[in-house]
């Protein structure tokens, strides 16, 4: 168990810049999920930590140590892929004892600790098996269990559920919520799933073309992203973002534009004339005849899932032709969502005047204004 | 990865059923006729078979094939022992030089990026242009120069360097497809790059090894013109120049000829038989994702 410090870690490739100026601790123990849409240089971090990618510039250190030249195999760190990379001629025996052996660990001590890893994860029958004989479940499984017998002092994982089926997955994720918990290891875990980096993390890292925009707790990301990127990205369905124009009046702030209109009360600061309203799907209902109503939704598309229903609209101050008349692009560009109740019984066609609960402003550029939520929640 | 879908699962039917047939039939008697005419020689015994066009064998006599096993020469030496065990040395160890110097070469070529990695490449290619008859004269001026005439390393020198080439690149493709996961795993395991080599690479292209091994051994043991260019004793002979000896200018012994062939067949067949498993179907499924 240590700690990971990059401090100011960049990569290029060649004139590309794929990571920039990246600052990030991993304290010991806790479990660290970098997130980020497809190409945002999350695996190049990783591979960069590993030792499998040079560093361009920065200092990254493992424990106390400096390590940006030291081989991987010195770092001490075990890594699984998330195309797992067992070593297909050799049983799962074998593949879990491969790194051991290479270190001289004596065999008795080898075995007692493949046994031990592979009875942590259900392996124990499977032992002999070569990984072509496994299923895709199991074959992650041994790239853990490989991970484990190493005991090392940091486990790095690259997107290691995304080649499960979905329930798979889920079966997976907690199985790795176990491990850190009975391991209380230290671990880096690269992924774009951000069901997967709620549930798994203690702090959760996200990156937007190559720069880390927030690290923070779940809830913390959740409540109060620092800007629209990561507003959007974490919470599904993705959080509606209006655009608004402001103006002063004699009760303080109002925010009115998207087919929205907002009362804010006297703020400390001046507020810019433009913003960026954010109202999750669930941070609106149907208003109540003594609530105000902040904004009305024309209802495009309902979907019920159940427990809640998903509502896809445009405010109707938004709507500059009828419903009938857009075109699909229009409507995407529209889209409004509300997570409603099934209980509100919303059909296509009705038009639904919502009370907004809770909300985040951005400035026209991204950045989140620290207005205080609750006093900005007229009536 | 997804299976390739099951060609018998929609047979053709009437004419596109039989086509391949009216094709291949002709085919396989082209290929097997003069094969089965050599075995109908070798089996006629030293007294020669008649001239029927039939290609099966009249008799079972073995007698060309006990002169051809006991040829001496004039000082007593056993001809057929020495040319055998000439033929098989220059074979295997021309496969192991080949197999061991490609095998390296190859995987620096499809890991590592170096200066002269590319002309490298188009090098190996390049010789692979010209017909080997080419090189006759000059090789023959190096080895007399070597003076490595009549000696088995001579052969095994020129063999090995004329099929490393080719089996570099064989070596090279197979590396190629190799996930660089593994290795890249191997290392965080802690492997070192010669380990990794060893103990991943080289088990897991058993199946290439096999295939360009195979190859490398043929191409010795069949060899006949550069053996027949620098050897010139008879017990420095290896099989094919001994075989050659059976159809000399003046006598020309049909039957001992295709005896000789037959027995020179032998080990090849052998090789390809325990090769087999190796040559169908590659080692690396399971080890990525599927
Ligand atoms: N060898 C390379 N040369 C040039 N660019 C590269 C190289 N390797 C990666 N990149 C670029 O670096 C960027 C980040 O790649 P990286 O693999 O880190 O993305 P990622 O966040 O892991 O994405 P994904 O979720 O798809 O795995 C990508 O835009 C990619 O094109
Ligand atoms: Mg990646």
């Amino acid at each position: 168990m240590a700690q990971v410090l990059l401090n100011e870690i960049e990569k290029s490739y060649g004139d590309v810049q794929v990571v920039r100026r990246l600052s990030l601790q991993v304290a010991a123990g806790e479990f660290l999920v970098l997130v980020g849409a497809s190409g945002c240089g999350k695996s190049t971090t990783l591979r960069m930590v590993a030792g499998l990618e040079s560093i361009t510039s920065g200092e990254l250190r493992i424990g106390e140590r400096v390590v940006n030249d030291v081989p991987p195999r010195d770092r001490d760190i075990a890594m699984v892929f998330q195309s797992y990379a067992l070593y297909p001629h050799m049983t799962v025996y074998d593949n879990m004892a491969f790194g051991l052996t290479l270190r001289k660990v004596p065999k008795a001590e080898i075995a007692t600790r493949v046994r031990h890893a592979a009875a942590m994860l259900g392996l124990n029958a499977l032992l002999d098996r070569k990984p072509a004989a496994l299923s895709g479940g199991q074959r992650q499984r041994v790239a853990m269990g490989r991970a484990v017998v190493r005991q090392p002092a940091v486990f790095l994982f690259d997107e290691p559920l995304s080649n499960l089926d979905a329930k798979l997955r889920v079966q997976m994720r907690l199985e790795i919520a176990k491990l850190h918990k009975r391991l209380q290891a230290t671990i880096l875990y690269v992924t774009h799933d951000q069901v997967e980096a709620m549930t798994l993390a203690d702090r959760i890292a996200v990156m937007h073309e190559g720069v880390l925009q927030q690290c923070a707790s779940p809830h913390e990301i959740y409540a109060t992203p620092v800007n629209t990127y990561v507003a959007t990205f974490i919470g599904s369905p993705a959080m509606n973002l209006l655009p608004v124009a402001v103006t002063q009046n004699a009760s303080g702030w109002q925010l009115t534009g998207s087919g929205l209109t907002l009362q804010l009360g006297p703020q400390e600061h001046n507020l810019p004339s433009t913003l960026t309203v954010g109202v999750r799907p669930q941070d609106w209902r149907r208003a109540q005849p003594d609530e105000a109503i902040h904004a009305r939704l024309g209802v495009e598309v309902v979907e019920p899932l159940g427990a809640e229903t998903n509502v896809f609209g445009a405010l109707v101050d938004a709507i500059a032709v009828p419903i009938a008349d857009k075109t699909a692009q229009q409507r995407q560009e529209s889209a409004t969502i509300w997570r409603s109740d099934p209980s509100d019984r919303v059909r296509d066609g009705d038009e639904i005047a919502l009370h907004i609960t809770r909300f985040h402003l951005f400035s026209a550029d991204g950045q989140r204004l620290h207005v205080p939520a609750e006093s900005g929640v007229p009536n | 990865m997804a299976s390739p879908p099951d060609l018998n699962s929609v047979a053709p039917k009437g004419f596109a059923a039989w086509l391949p047939h009216v094709l291949l039939v002709p085919v396989a008697v082209v290929t097997l006729y003069p094969v089965l005419y050599v075995v109908k020689l070798a089996f006629s015994g030293t007294a020669g078979a008649s001239s029927s066009p039939s290609p099966f064998p009249e008799r079972l006599d073995f007698s060309a094939f006990s002169q051809v096993v006991a040829t001496t020469d004039s000082s007593g030496n056993w001809l057929f022992g020495y040319q055998l065990f000439n033929s098989l040395a220059v074979s295997a160890v021309t496969t192991v030089v080949g197999i061991s110097l490609a095998c390296t070469a190859a995987y620096a070529f499809a890991r590592f990026d170096f200066a002269g990695r590319r002309a490298g490449l188009l090098g190996f290619l390049a010789t692979q242009m010209f017909p080997g008859i080419l090189t006759l004269i000059p090789l023959y001026v190096l080895i007399q120069k070597l003076n490595l005439l009549d000696s088995l390393w001579g052969l095994v020198l020129v063999y090995s360097t004329t099929t490393i080439p080719f089996c570099t690149w064989t070596l090279k493709g197979y590396f190629d497809t190799l996930p660089k996961e593994i290795e890249e795993s191997a290392i965080v395991d802690g492997a070192t790059r010669l380990q990794i080599f060893l103990r991943i690479i080289l088990p897991l292209s058993a199946p290439a090894i096999a295939v360009t091994a195979l190859f490398s051994f043929m191409s010795a043991w069949n060899e006949f013109v550069l053996a027949y260019t620098f050897l010139s004793k008879e017990v420095a002979y290896t099989m094919p120049v001994m075989i050659r000896g059976y159809v000399g200018e003046k006598d020309v012994q049909w039957s001992l000829f295709a005896a000789s062939s037959l027995i020179v067949s032998l080990p090849v067949m052998a090789l390809f038989y325990a090769l087999e498993k190796h040559l169908v179907g590659g080692l690396t499924s399971g080890g990525v994702k599927g």
